[in-house]
């Protein structure tokens, strides 16, 4: 942020070319960044546009996912000549994706939320100082983690453990309570919504975790200090002095969370299950979410089956991208005051 | 008469008060024992992952034969063999291939990284600039299964280039250049401005304050935001998944050919059948989070150490 001095203090004129060229580049970079991405949507669109107009609104309403279905009102010798035109074979609805991706990312952020601020609170305000800043570290390492690891882990260790033990008891508990049953049924086969919402709590746990407490330290202690001077026990000061100031980075935290597990491919696809399209209400079903289904279908896709995946993945970019920066907004909004 | 009444009075709110702030100090004792919990809970749970990747990883690079542990050189220098195979196999084509395409993206990636840095912090002002920090926001929240399938529409499905290495190590570029951008920025913001103001003193065009004044200040910061790009760009899968086509029994240096890589290898490994491949998969992923530990703990030292010098 600085002026360009068009002369020396010797009233000499500085050599311009080095400037024009060096401007130049560092312009041609920022330009670049901001081509690329509006490249991936632009592409996005037009690959998507023979699904779009195939299948129009019912594309995210419906969940028949069929590639070699034909459509109505076109005759087998129709369909074999046809390439993306009206009668090109297919029939796809993304509710499936949708409903995977929206169930398992909620799932996993009413169970990391209130662990990660828990935490955090007690990271930032009990935890002795030395105590604190090693957890934080190992905080931060664990954000860095590669996704196909805790993938890994879920799949060799966590699935077993799931369709073995804890999704028969939970079956067995919880399965003929009224309405909360309905999530507890079907075969446990431990590759289900359920175990991908599991893998995808402690993936965005560290996340929120660590946004919470960077939020929670910067809010000044002068008003904790002047409650428990008057009196107040140490929880009503953190609740009344420090929680308020801190809400809005926290609830930003817990979105970038949110948008880690909507966006989140490799832990997703090798515990989901990939297996079924259809919506049902219990959480053991194998299901998809929107990225697991590109991930799973890609390298078997060709003609207007492409097209669908574009359209699957425009449908990702358009979700993820507006939690992204309503959530970066609010970080950024509290960490500032 | 009156006079007893009234401390009656007083004695009953007293103990309403005693009895009121016993219930505060137990909500507060009540409320310290759950946090203490949810802390353990969510720490016990990060631990026991690394815990099984590094017991894991360990038993495959350092088995124990015979009661003695031994160096499984084979980790290191053989490439996959076929599942159910009695031959040790290795991931030396993974490693090559991780490499390969992080030093390829890198070369791609850094100076478009840099250079959008600089624009914003040395010469961006008013709305493009804005728009270029909006545009780097959205970019590294980008899901990375998105920069596959870019790469998989654009240049492999129009015969521009193949299933490749080329196609991955441009796949990490685009992960690897929002994070140089915003990192590197927010570290160059760190000089004062007065240097870059004595540097027009004397005269000097401001590309010269930029590369001999600015950036070496900075260096240790610069070179740390790029190392950590690089680290978060070889613990990604998707962008590879979706374009690199590799297999896992042939070594490859060529980057227009299919390539693996580490990351490939644990996916494919861990859902494998095979406990052998399993084993390579543990080892795998103790190899990543190794590196990512090591160049966490260094950076963490770097900037410390520059607090310490300012």
């Amino acid at each position: 942020m600085s002026a360009v001095p068009s002369v020396s203090p010797g009233g000499r004129p500085v050599s311009r070319l080095g400037n024009q060229i060096f401007g130049g580049l560092v312009r041609l970079s920022a330009i670049l960044v901001v081509l690329l991405i509006v490249g991936i949507s632009a592409l996005l669109v037009i690959e998507a546009l023979p699904s779009i107009q195939r299948s129009g609104l019912a594309f995210l309403t419906t969940s028949d996912w069929d590639p070699n279905a034909i459509p109505d009102g076109c005759t087998a010798d129709q369909v074999a000549n046809a390439a993306l035109t009206a009668c090109a074979k297919g029939r796809f609805g993304a509710l499936p994706y949708i409903f995977g991706t929206v169930v398992t990312s909620l799932v996993a952020l009413i169970l990391a939320t209130p662990l990660a601020i828990g935490s955090a609170i007690f990271i930032s305000e009990y935890a002795p100082r030395r105590i604190g800043d090693i957890i934080s570290f190992a905080i931060e390492l664990l954000v860095a983690i590669p996704s196909v690891v805790y993938g890994l882990w879920a799949y060799q260790l966590l699935s077993p453990l799931m369709a073995q033990t804890i999704e028969p008891a939970l079956q067995d508990t919880l399965g003929h309570v009224p309405l909360i049953g309905a999530l507890f049924q079907g075969p446990t086969t431990g590759n289900d919504i359920l175990t991908a919402s599991l893998v995808l709590t402690i993936m965005i746990l560290p996340t929120i975790l660590a946004i919470s407490r960077e939020v929670i330290r910067q809010v000044p202690k002068l008003q904790k200090d002047g409650m428990i001077a008057l009196g107040a026990t140490k929880w009503e000061a953190i609740r009344l002095a420090i929680l308020p100031a801190a809400q809005v980075g926290i609830t930003g935290g817990a979105m970038l969370g949110l948008a880690r597990a909507i966006g989140e491919t490799m832990a997703v696809t090798m515990t989901i299950g990939n297996n079924t399209t259809q919506v049902t209400s219990s959480l053991f079903n194998q299901g998809y979410t929107l990225a697991s289904g590109i991930a799973n279908r890609v390298n078997e896709s060709s003609g207007l089956t492409f097209s669908a995946l574009a359209e699957l993945g425009l449908v990702l970019l358009l979700v993820s991208s507006s939690i992204n920066l309503l959530s970066r907004l609010l970080v950024s909004r509290n960490l500032k005051r | 008469m009156a006079q007893s009444t009234l401390s009656l009075d007083r004695q009953a709110l007293l103990n309403a008060e005693k009895s009121r702030y016993s219930a505060r100090q137990v909500a507060n004792q009540f409320v310290a024992g759950l946090l203490l919990a949810l802390t353990v809970i969510s720490v016990l749970l990060l631990v026991s992952i690394v815990l099984v990747v590094a017991t894991q990883g360990l038993s495959t690079i350092f088995p124990t034969v015979d009661g003695h542990i031994t160096f499984n050189t084979d980790y290191f220098t053989k490439t996959g063999v076929p599942g159910g195979s009695t031959e040790r196999g290795g991931v030396l084509n993974g490693i090559v291939g991780t490499l390969e395409m992080l030093l390829l993206g890198a070369v791609i990636a850094v100076p478009i990284g840099l250079g959008t840095a600089i624009y914003l912090s040395e010469y961006g002002t008013g709305r493009l600039a804005n728009v270029v920090r909006f545009i780097i926001d959205l970019l590294a929240g980008l899901p990375s299964v998105l920069v596959g399938l870019f790469i998989l529409l654009t240049l492999i499905n129009s015969h521009i280039i193949n299933n490749s290495g080329l196609a991955g190590a441009l796949g990490l570029a685009i992960i690897i250049i929002p994070i140089v951008a915003s990192s590197v920025e927010s570290i160059l913001q760190l000089v004062p401005n007065e240097l870059r103001e004595a540097g027009y003193a004397l005269g000097m065009p401001q590309w010269r304050v930029v590369l001999q004044i600015v950036i070496p200040t900075v260096l240790p910061g610069v070179i740390t935001g790029v190392i950590l790009a690089l680290a978060r760009a070889a613990g990604e899968t998707a962008p590879l998944l979706l374009t690199t086509a590799g297999s896992q029994l042939f070594l490859n240096f060529d980057l227009t050919k299919p390539m693996t890589a580490l990351t490939l290898q644990i996916y494919e490994y861990a859902t494998s059948p095979y406990d052998e491949q399993h084993g390579l998969a543990w080892a795998n992923a103790l190899l990543l989070i190794s590196i990512i530990a090591m160049i966490s703990a260094a950076v963490r030292y770097i900037t410390r150490r520059e607090q310490y010098d300012s």
